[in-house]
């Protein structure tokens, strides 16, 4: 018989090493999958690797799908540490975008003033979307988790009104999109390849995000929050207002992911611009273990899976639905891991 | 003479803790055995072992003789051994016959409620115990809340009863009540494992002690073997416990005045109902009472964590009741082992970082918006040095170090603020007599250095030996306010009850 029992201390080494694992379980769980679907797994994420770093456009497209996933599970982390469950990165990103979009479209402003009020006006509206749930947690304590969940439909719907209704453009043959924005307000591209400054933004994010979580007196008041809050209430912090704080500040952060997609890569505001990169970022800063250069690096490895997920759907003629399982798969291992960090099982043999 | 249950070299370890290292422990038929042992000597991992929570490593258990494997609590409850926990395990919005219910295990499908209720009865009458089997569990009290404990293991017939420090909720009456019911219930050839820190109960009660340290059995005395000193002196490894004299002093300032405070309930905790104290400079004021008759509450507003509702709190004459202004002056420690979040740490953050959670916005260790992380180190090492605390590898979450250590990081970072004020609610409980002694030492220390300290406990010992004055609270009021020279265990007990206010 096998019972799990409470780990009185988690090992360190252990407890790096089982997201890496549980990485590696999904691996060989998806391989399973394919062999049943009569596809060779190796051949599979040969080509996954192939297609996402074999080729210099293959690294630069990763590169362009990591941007949003950086910012978001930046955001999301935030939020992480101090037991915020933010789960509306995608509405927010939503959101981000539409604010972006609207000083394209109408403020008139050009070139870099442009891009500025852009960029600070994605901020806002990811921030004051997320706010909101931030707002009713600390006055009311309104479960962030639903009110965030929730509040993604609501953004995705109101995107979509925009986009098939007064903001259509007039010459797109009823596409629902925006016209395109000025040249002079799209991010410039590198090396002839959608990598756009937009991935330097998100780096230059990684660094800030960095140095206030871990070097600012106010990192230090969201770490004792989250650990616990009774303590905080003790030290003379107002945990009300470093929530609402907080929040705005995750939801701008995937407000810029927004900005970074309708800026750099489609030019316009449209449907579908996130890919669901605002639930990825759930893992993202799960696995990142709430840490900003975690962040990064997790982020570039979850683009991988994106695009070569993405090529499978080409080269072996798999559904979407694959990629998305094989997130799934991802996830479910490390909340596996999480478990077995904290328990351990312990097998227990005769009986009397 | 065979023991009833034998527990034979039980090893149990954790990752990197050796908790259970060979411990030998008899208990014979109708004895009362005294489990005694610092904190961390193994005294709870051993009990889980024998509750089934946790599965040893290797060694036996035996009981008549025969080789038992607890796979779960159910099993250990068939095979005749129960507890009560230190937190009860009750629902407090069902009645005590429900919750007796829940300990029956084997309940038909249809339920004779009139017969259960005379087998209840029966056992009751046996003890003579009065409880009102359709009155929900909130509206007891601590001590009747104990009872239906016990009477869900006696209505499942079991054979050895473990107590965790069950006196620590009491009064010195309900002890007593306790204690004639432990002594019956020995006649019937039953057994009890007692644990207590207490020394007088364990003198009072125990027919055989064993003496664990560091997971292992230092020794086995039986009645007539042991007494106070002896057993002090197994389980702290030196002869002698150092005692101190208490120099008198003459107070005369008031530091701290609290007048007419009103302040809200929580849970089943009494609220306090117009409480006035005067605080003299230097001294050290006990606060006696059963716990949840305010103190928590107290502490809590006068630490800031809850606001009154009416009232007002001065500080050498300055009104100071608007909790921001009050954290220059109060100062507060709590031990509160079971919660150690309501211990005003970050469980998961460094030894460093719980050195500044009250200064962490002052200089030195913030720099603009920035912390100052030299001086954070530097600040550590220095308290770490001064109160010899056990801080492990650098970067090591606070919760891992043991309770005395937690408390000297907690004591060092609130006398580094310099208070006119300590709170200390229920400084010591848990704590090893080492650190425990140690605690006492700051206090009186820091007495010595004008500060004043409010000492809430619920160990009378620990009170009559700090204390200058003791004021004893019963329902969110002072019943009485007592000099420990000239007072009584009687005395207090009885205001304790709220039965004799002067």
């Amino acid at each position: 018989m096998i019972r799990f029992e409470k780990r009185k201390d988690a090992s360190k080494l252990f407890t790096a090493v089982a997201p890496f694992m549980s990485v590696i379980f999904a691996l060989v769980t998806a391989a399973v999958i394919m062999l049943f679907a009569g596809i060779n797994p190796i051949a599979a994420y040969a080509g996954m690797i192939k297609e996402s770093l074999g080729s210099f456009y293959g690294v630069s497209e990763t590169l362009v799908k990591s941007t949003p996933l950086i910012l978001t599970g930046l955001g999301v982390s935030i939020a992480f540490r101090m037991k915020i469950w933010n789960i509306g990165a995608d509405g927010q990103l939503y959101m981000g975008a539409m604010g972006a979009s609207y000083v394209a479209l109408y403020s008139g402003l050009t070139g870099f003033t442009g891009i500025a009020a852009m960029f600070a006006a994605a901020a806002v509206t990811g921030g004051l979307w997320a706010g909101v749930s931030g707002f009713l947690k600390a006055k009311a304590n309104v479960n962030e988790i639903i009110v965030t969940l929730l509040m993604n439909y609501i953004a995705i719907a109101w995107v979509s009104y925009l986009v098939y209704g007064p903001w259509k453009d007039p010459n797109g043959f009823n596409f629902p999109l925006t016209p395109r924005f000025s040249p002079d307000l799209v991010l410039s591209t590198f090396f002839n390849t959608r990598l756009h400054t937009g991935f330097i933004i998100a780096l230059a994010l990684v660094a800030f995000v960095y140095i206030f979580m871990e070097k600012t007196v106010w990192g230090y008041e969201i770490k004792v929050i989250g650990n616990n809050p009774k303590a905080a209430k003790y030290a003379g912090i107002s945990i009300d207002r470093k929530i609402i704080g907080v929040m705005f500040l995750s939801g701008a952060l995937a407000g810029i992911a927004g900005f970074g997609e309708v800026a750099g890569v489609q030019g316009r505001l449209q449907e579908g611009i996130s890919h669901g990169y605002g639930y990825t970022a759930i893992i993202v800063a799960w696995l990142a273990g709430r840490s900003a250069i975690g962040v990064l690096v997790v982020s570039v490895i979850m683009a991988v899976i994106l695009v070569g997920g993405d090529s499978l759907q080409i080269l072996m003629q798999l559904p979407v639905a694959f990629v998305n399982l094989f997130q799934g798969l991802i996830l479910f291992f490390i909340l596996a891991s999480d478990f077995f960090i904290h328990n351990r099982p312990v097998i227990i043999r005769s009986g009397k | 003479m065979e023991a009833l249950l034998k527990v034979e070299s039980v090893v149990k370890t954790f990752p990197g803790v050796k908790a259970l290292d060979g411990v030998n422990l008899n208990i014979y038929q109708g004895e009362i055995h005294t489990l005694l042992g610092e904190n961390g000597a193994g005294k709870s991992t051993l009990m889980n072992v024998l509750n089934g929570l946790y599965s040893p490593d290797s060694g036996t258990l035996r009981i008549n003789g025969q080789p038992y494997v607890f796979r779960s609590p159910k099993d250990s409850i068939k095979a005749g051994i129960g507890m009560v926990h230190q937190h009860f395990m009750l629902v407090y919005n069902n009645t005590v016959f429900e919750n007796i219910l829940l300990a029956v295990s084997d309940l038909p499908f249809w339920l004779d409620k009139k017969k259960l209720r005379i087998r209840i009865k029966e056992i009751l009458d046996r003890f003579g115990l009065h409880i009102e089997l359709d009155e929900p569990i909130r509206k007891l009290s601590i001590g009747q809340q104990q009872w239906v404990e016990l009477v869900k293991l006696l209505i499942r017939d079991c054979k050895v009863l473990i107590l965790d420090e069950p006196t620590a909720v009491l009064t010195p009456q309900e002890s007593d009540r306790l204690f004639g019911f432990l002594k019956q219930f020995k006649e019937e050839g039953r057994s009890v494992i007692f644990i207590s820190h207490k020394m007088r109960e364990v003198m009072e009660l125990s027919d055989r002690v064993t003496v664990l340290k560091k997971g292992t059995t230092v020794k086995e005395l039986v009645r007539g073997e042991f007494d106070e000193t002896v057993l002090a002196g197994l389980m702290i490894g030196t002869d002698e416990i150092p005692v101190w004299e208490k120099e008198r002093k003459e107070f005369k300032e008031t530091v701290l005045s609290i007048e007419h405070l009103f302040a809200e309930k929580e849970k089943n905790m009494s609220d306090l109902i117009d409480f006035s104290l005067e605080l003299r400079k230097g001294e050290i004021l006990g606060i006696a009472g059963v716990a949840g008759n305010g103190q928590k509450t107290l502490a809590e507003v006068l630490t800031g964590l809850k606001p009154p509702l009416s009232g007002k709190i001065y500080a050498d004459g300055k009104d100071i009741t608007n909790a921001d202004s009050r954290k220059a002056y109060i100062a507060g420690i709590a031990h509160v082992p079971e919660d150690r979040k309501s211990m005003g740490i970050a469980p998961e953050m460094s030894v460093d970082e719980n050195l500044i959670l009250k200064s962490y916005k002052e200089k030195p260790f913030r720099k603009f918006i920035f912390q100052n992380f030299k001086a954070i180190k530097e600040n550590a090492e220095k308290q770490i040095a001064d109160f010899a605390i056990k801080a492990g590898p650098k970067g090591t979450p606070i919760r891992l170090l043991s309770g005395g250590n937690i408390q000297k990081v907690i004591i060092a970072r609130e006398l580094s603020m310099r208070p006119s004020v300590l709170v200390a609610l229920y400084p010591t409980r848990g704590l090893d007599m080492g650190s425990a002694e140690y605690v006492h030492k700051v206090i009186m220390d820091a007495r010595k250095d004008d500060m004043s300290t409010i000492v809430i406990s619920e160990d009378l010992d620990e009170l009559l030996k700090l204390s200058d004055r003791i004021a004893v609270m019963f329902r969110g009021r002072i019943t009485g306010i007592v000099d420990p020279e000239h007072t009584s265990r009687e005395e207090i007990g009885l205001l304790m009850s709220g039965e004799a206010a002067q």
